[in-house]
């Protein structure tokens, strides 16, 4: 099949982009969305132009490198994929395909659709952790967990950080990911000796990055590859409201 | 001859022995030295936070744009230990003999016995960091068992256990970040290693958003780089996955064990394309209720839904009638290619054998097997279109575990003082054959628990050191070599990609030194891929500027490639028996079986690099083991 | 502590949950204007003098003022930070198809409110505080007739009418988004919030959208 693709192209961080149009034939179904773009790549360094840059790296749909707008929806026309996992079966012959990088301020443009999103790395930094350094554990089966709360903290903590929610939303918050974050934290018992201080300073840091108010759209949910759930953002209210309320 | 300095002292004894033994430093002078960690994975993560926590200064580098992303990540199944929360008779000692037998004997006793000793505590850690393991109902955590084992030792997280411990890691690490004891580098990558006196003292890197080449310093450089398997192209590695690091190292004089030793996972989705780029895993779990077989008529076009029942052979249950589906990954990899090799594939490019639900939904119903494998089958639906509760699944065997890498003493200290490799970057635990859920594992171990007592043990001798700054010659030596490759790459005026080559080797590799090797076809292979390796020299074409360019970075990391593949095939060809993933046609019984040769080869091959296009030189390790006795490994 | 994303909504959600409230009260007061004539004047108008005398009423009305402005003017901060959030702007733009539009368009929502307000307050608030209105028998002032009045002109109504529309989207997302604010994360409870949002959105806004079309077709008498 062929495609007719119109891709943001930037040159750095701070230059003006703009999207150029490419026509790609000779495309399988069978393909996934980035190996076409190799595909097409492997025609530019024939024509000796500068390779379209994105990044990619498992392409298995975990390790969260990649994420393009693709058709103005973050990862494409599905839902709870990753654009790795995107296979071409999902468009049509002749179709016209805009492609553009996850857009926030706090996550800049590199080159293309390559983008910079250490901004989720200093929410992590900020407090994103149990403070349980080499060498202190007790013995596992001394901490009982239950199933459900295991499970529970397990569905928040499976984000791969890529970036779709804060994409994907129209504030361009990133109200999933520090959630799901402190949910998975303060489920888990070791995880609530340090809630209140955690989520005061990870929602400090994420205002610090640049992210925009949470209005509870719900898109996010939508887009997320893992499917986390919104009602974190329930819970990082609820754990900020009372830490807001009793701490000194 | 070379010596792995392993402790004295009965085996249960030594890495006590060690520990009680080794020099200390005091925190007050622990401020005063840095060390460089190269890679973020599990072993990297988990070693820079343990360090940084002792009170070390660490810089810790990643190509990738965040240490999170590592490849760790994509482990599936599980990480082994000997808890035995199951009460099902494990032990160390029987962890420690699995994973020796698994190997097909060719690992180290001390190493192995310290890997299974050290797994109890990986387990409390990683609870005590937050990794939601699975639980049983009454808040224990729960075990499964996994391939080449008879007892359920592994610790799991649904499907993806290997992105939960590496969540864990990671945010061990960004604490450090946060305590001002961890500097990262992320999108930064080694480029070379810089030796001063004979010792490591920093690295090269560039940064892959400014295209700066930049000098770092320190005391002492860990390399946790990860495998090399993306040698192959289409393997289940991620796509950045690369052995330039190691490499590097290697040709600065640290020596490559093992180099030949891949492990080919039996359950990967088959290569239906040219132009695919990656073979994805499938979790091996699959394989405790798919059958696997193939029709028993050779090129037989029917879809496997045709085929009746009396006409499919089950070749696994067939050959191996205790392990069954269950057998270890080199043996059913291989089984699998001897029947496709036979002509009984299937799938559009008659690659693939089919694993098949059908008997297990038809005795446990199809809730149950939607429970314990629902998010795989909507994965394989999400990739290939297909529904696999209607249809077989098709697999076929993919490059996948390398257990190869950099040769390391009993302190993972490689043959250059001061460089020391862990996880998949060394040539580890594993012997020639890794069991399942046992990676995560000795990265975790090396990061955590070995890597934080052996390094402070050689950084002692430090103290007193010359200080150094990257304005001594070496670094200006280093900086200019990698400079002049960028460069040299950058104004090739070829008409091929980096791709182009990536892809010819990994079909070379897969074809003449893949799952099975002869003497013959590693000679070919030699002979081609020093010629596929001049024709890179001179007709690479990238386009792109010194800023961000991926095919820059692919460019470097396809020339190690090369020169790397040609290694394996030396390896390959001068181990003249079948061990492990290892297999030679030469050395097998007549119902196709591995004849391993103690008598000749117990050794560990260590390659000394010479030079382009100049045979390495061979140095040996004895392997001597005083405690498990020799046996035939099998799982008839 | 700082104030973050997180405090400016709880003011939002706070003073949004308080105008909720005031709504049903309001509400309750107007369905008076649904008793026979006769009755409802005098009723309605006593209940318009209670409601400016009691000085318990008179401080709710303060923080119902507050509230008002609280709301508008967070309002306009946060949409100015999101903006800045936002940074360029897509070129090609879908992602309306995973949300829902009043979800997304509550400003806009909030903007037409505040224009009905405006004129609400000038037609019937500032009447009453500063105008010289009538009496009625029982010597409070008659705003019944004021009102009845004004719900007799055609064009008034569709204003009033479509106001109550926005109302009606603008509660339907913002009933359910304060319960989240304020940290309602229990899966169970947070539907039955939900189902009791559309419930009381769809009370409230048909409610008061009853009440100027009952009095044009019923109550033609002046």
């Amino acid at each position: 099949m062929k495609l007719y693709l119109k891709v943001w192209r930037q040159e750095h961080r701070d230059s003006k982009g703009g999207m150029i149009s490419y026509e790609v034939d000779g495309i399988s179904e069978h393909m996934s969305f980035l190996e076409m773009l190799d595909l097409l790549n492997e025609r530019l360094i024939q024509k000796g132009e500068r390779v379209i840059e994105f990044d990619h790296d498992c392409r298995e749909g975990i390790c969260g490198a990649c994420g393009m707008m693709i058709n103005g929806r973050a990862h494409g026309p599905l839902t709870g994929t990753t654009t790795c996992q995107l296979h071409m079966r999902s468009f049509n012959d002749g179709e016209t395909v805009y492609i553009e990088p996850f857009r926030a301020t706090a996550f800049p443009v590199l080159r293309d659709l390559k983008i910079d999103r250490s901004a989720f790395d200093h929410i992590i930094q900020s407090g994103g952790y149990i403070s349980a350094s080499t060498g202190q554990a007790p013995e596992s089966n001394s901490i009982p967990i239950a199933h459900e709360v295991t499970e529970a903290a397990f569905d928040a903590a499976a984000c791969i950080g890529c970036g779709a929610c804060v994409a994907t939303c129209k504030n361009s918050s990133a109200a999933l990911f520090t959630s799901a974050k402190i949910s998975h934290l303060v489920l888990l018992p070791q995880g609530k000796l340090e809630s209140a201080d955690r989520v005061v300073s990870m929602v400090n840091q994420m205002d610090t990055e640049g992210f925009g108010h949470c209005s509870n759209t719900e898109a996010c949910e939508v887009e997320c590859p893992q499917e986390i759930s919104v009602l974190h953002i329930g819970r990082m209210n609820y754990e900020y409201n009372k830490a807001l309320a009793l701490r000194k | 001859m070379i010596d792995a300095k392993i402790p004295a002292g009965d085996l249960a004894d030594k890495w006590n022995n060690y520990k009680d033994s080794s020099k200390l430093i005091n925190p007050a002078n622990r401020k005063k030295l840095d060390i460089i960690v190269v890679g973020t994975g599990l072993a990297g993560s988990s070693c820079a936070a343990t360090l940084a926590e002792q009170g070390y200064n660490v810089k810790s580098f990643c190509f990738q744009d965040s240490a999170r992303r590592a490849h760790s990540v994509a482990a599936q199944g599980g990480v082994n230990a000997a808890k035995n929360y199951k009460n099902d008779g494990d032990s160390v000692y029987r962890m420690f003999y699995d994973t020796i037998k698994g190997g097909d004997f060719r690992s180290r006793e001390a190493n192995v016995y310290r890997l299974a000793e050290c797994s109890l505590a990986l387990i409390d850690q990683a609870v005590a960091q937050g990794v939601p393991f699975a639980r049983e109902y009454g808040g224990y955590l729960n075990n499964r068992s996994f391939g080449g084992v008879q007892v359920s030792r592994t610790f799991y997280a649904r499907g993806q256990t290997g992105q939960q411990l590496m969540i864990g890691a990671y945010q061990a690490l960004m604490r450090q970040v946060s305590a001002g004891k961890v500097k990262t580098y992320t999108r930064h990558e080694m480029l070379d290693l810089v030796l001063i006196d004979g010792k490591a003292r920093g690295i090269i890197a560039r940064n892959l958003e400014t295209g700066e080449i930049e000098r770092h310093v320190a005391n002492a450089v860990v390399l946790a780089t990860g495998g090399y398997g993306k040698v192959y192209y289409l393997s289940t590695l991620a796509m950045g996955c690369n052995s330039s690091a190691i490499w590097r190292a290697h040709k600065k004089g640290a020596f490559m064990s093992g180099v030949s030793w891949i492990q080919f996972h039996p359950t990967c989705l088959p290569q239906i394309g040219e132009t695919q780029s990656k073979l994805t895993l499938m979790s091996e779990s699959l394989r405790n209720d798919g059958r696997i077989w193939v029709p028993k008529k050779a090129g037989d076009e029917r879809v496997p839904n045709d085929i009746p029942e009396e006409e499919r052979d089950y070749y696994l249950e067939r050959r191996y009638p205790t392990f069954g589906n269950l057998s270890p990954r080199d043996i059913s990899s291989r089984a699998a290619k001897e029947r496709i090799d036979a002509g009984c594939g299937v799938g559009p490019m008659k690659n693939a054998v089919c694993l098949d639900f059908s008997k297990a939904i038809r005795e446990q119903g199809r809730d149950k097997i939607e429970e314990k494998y629902g998010n795989l089958f909507r994965m394989y639906d999400k990739i290939n279109g297909v529904d696999a509760y209607k249809e077989p699944m098709l697999i076929s065997p993919a490059a996948h575990f390398t257990m190869g890498g950099l040769w390391v003493d009993y302190d993972l200290m490689t043959t250059i003082p001061g460089l020391f490799a862990l996880g998949e970057a060394n040539f580890s635990d594993h012997g020639a054959n890794r069991l399942g859920a046992n990676s995560l594992l000795q990265s975790c171990v090396d990061g955590y628990f070995i890597a934080p007592y052996t390094i402070p043990n050689y950084l002692s001798g430090e103290l007193k050191a010359e200080k150094v700054t990257t304005d001594h010659p070496a670094f200006i030596d280093a900086e200019n070599n990698v400079r002049e490759q960028l460069n040299r790459f950058l104004n090739l005026k070829g008409h091929l990609s980096a791709d182009h080559f990536h892809k010819t080797l990994g079909k070379l590799l897969y074809d003449k030194c893949g799952l099975s090797r002869t003497r013959k076809s590693l000679e070919e292979a030699i002979v081609e891929i020093r010629s596929l390796k001049k024709s890179f020299d001179h007709e690479l074409k990238i386009t792109g500027d010194e800023g961000v360019n991926s095919e820059l970075e692919k460019a470097g990391r396809v020339s190690d490639f090369l020169e790397l593949g040609e290694l394996m095939c030396h390896d390959a060809l001068q181990r003249e028996e079948s061990c492990g993933a290892h297999f030679r046609e030469e050395y097998q019984t007549p119902d196709g079986e591995a004849v391993r040769n103690d008598k000749d080869f117990c050794y560990v091959s260590a390659w000394e690099w010479k030079g382009e296009a100049v045979e390495p030189e061979l140095h040996k390790e004895p392997l001597v083991f005083e405690t498990v006795k020799l046996t035939v490994r099998s799982y008839k | 502590m700082k104030q973050t994303t997180l405090t400016y909504k709880l003011v939002m959600a706070l003073t949004g949950l308080f105008l909720c409230f005031f709504l049903v009260i309001h509400l309750l007061g107007n369905l008076q204007l649904l008793l026979p004539e006769s009755g409802a004047r005098e009723q309605f108008n006593w209940y318009s003098h209670l409601l400016s005398g009691n000085i318990l009423i008179k401080i709710i009305s303060y923080v119902l003022y507050l509230s008002l402005i609280g709301h508008a003017i967070y309002a306009l901060v946060i949409n100015r930070k999101n903006t800045k959030a936002n940074g360029e702007k897509y070129v090609y733009d879908k992602r309306s198809q995973v949300s829902s539009w009043n979800s997304r368009n509550m400003g806009i929502l909030g903007t037409i409110i505040l224009i009905f307000l405006i004129i609400h307050f000038k037609d019937y608030w500032y009447v009453y505080k500063f105008g010289h209105l009538p009496l009625d028998a029982k010597g409070n002032k008659d705003l019944y007739s004021i009102v009845i009045s004004s719900f007799q002109q055609g064009w008034y109504i569709i204003i009033y009418e479509l106001s109550f529309i926005a109302l009606g989207f603008h509660l339907l997302h913002g009933f359910f988004s304060a319960s989240r604010t304020l940290g309602l994360y229990h899966p169970k409870y947070s539907s039955l919030v939900r189902v009791f949002g559309w419930i009381y959105s769809l009370a409230i806004t048909l409610g008061f959208m009853l009440i100027p079309i009952y009095i044009y077709f019923n109550l033609n008498v002046l």
